[in-house]
């Protein structure tokens, strides 16, 4: 068993693609080498999900992240955002194993929910993860990628600031 | 320069914040329109149209050109190049994401082979 380490597959890494596939949606594609009832154990097991959902170079740090994956059941996630505490937050709409996930993002009031659609499509061993962001409205969309801001709303003002001030420190004294 | 691209993301903040601007975005990402055109759909004076059309100007997200008497408005080079560059952040994030998915994945795929051959034992 020891001798065999060296020769472990490193995963292969899959190119991800990112499309507005309409005015109101975006698309991201990606396929994980793995079926998909392991694929869906890491979106839906707190210990698991919390491993990746928050990748290092997106600078937050997780305080906590609970899933009640079942339909009705609420997940939150909380983060540590200078000295405050930043919550995102919504339920799931369906639930399929091994195959579908949908909820909510509800951190941005009602005009700003957002429908995240998750399917996970097995072939070979592998699985085909498609996941699918629907905004209210075109302008909530618009407003999203005006923002400058990636991944959830509350951040885009605070990350605004801070780019603002990056920029203002780079001009230095004048 | 580089005051002038906070200046400017500034700009583009302030042009968003009002409805009627976003209106006006909204419509010229079907179709250019001349000022009178904008006018008319929003139900405005011609100088009140014009004054959306000069913030949202500033802010990079229109740009205008006047042919003989009309002046016709269009989205800004910074409107599309905004969405592009926002687009593949948002890749960089999932991919992010999804190496690290990838990661667990194989440590379950592992697991599992071993958890198997220990249950046939």
């Amino acid at each position: 068993m020891e001798a065999r380490r060296e020769s472990e597959p490193t995963p292969m890494k899959n190119p991800t693609t990112v499309d507005r596939k309409s005015e109101r949606e975006l698309v991201v594609t990606r396929t994980v080498n793995g079926p998909a009832r392991l694929v869906f154990e890491a979106w839906t097991k707190p210990e698991l999900f919390k491993r990746w959902w928050v990748p290092k170079s997106m600078g937050l740090n997780l305080l906590s992240c609970e899933l009640d994956v079942r339909v009705g059941g609420k997940y939150r996630l909380t983060f540590a955002h200078g000295t405050s505490e930043m919550a995102f937050f919504g339920s799931y709409l369906e639930v399929t194993p091994h195959s579908r996930l949908v909820w909510t993002n509800e951190e941005g009031g009602d005009e700003a929910k957002i429908v995240t659609t998750v399917t996970l499509e097995e072939k070979s061993g592998k699985t085909l993860v498609v996941v699918n962001d629907l905004y209210p409205s075109k302008e909530a969309l618009d407003a999203a990628v005006a923002s400058g801001s990636i991944g959830w709303n509350p951040e885009t003002f605070d990350q605004l600031d801070e780019l603002l001030v990056t920029l203002g420190k780079s001009v230095g004294p004048s | 320069m580089v005051q002038h691209v906070g200046t400017r993301l500034d700009g583009s903040f302030g042009a968003l914040s009002d409805a009627t601007r976003r209106g006006v975005l909204e419509q010229l990402g079907r179709t250019d329109a001349s000022i009178t055109d904008l006018a008319e759909k929003f139900h405005m004076t011609l100088t009140g149209m014009k004054k959306h059309v000069r913030v949202l100007e500033q802010a990079g997200l229109v740009s205008t050109e006047k042919v003989g008497r009309v002046r016709t408005c269009r989205l800004g080079p910074r409107r599309l190049e905004e969405e592009s560059a926002w687009l593949e952040r948002y890749r960089l994030l999932w991919d992010a994401r999804f190496n690290e998915l990838d990661r667990i994945v194989e440590e379950l795929k592992r697991k599992e082979t071993s958890d198997g051959s220990k249950k046939r034992k």
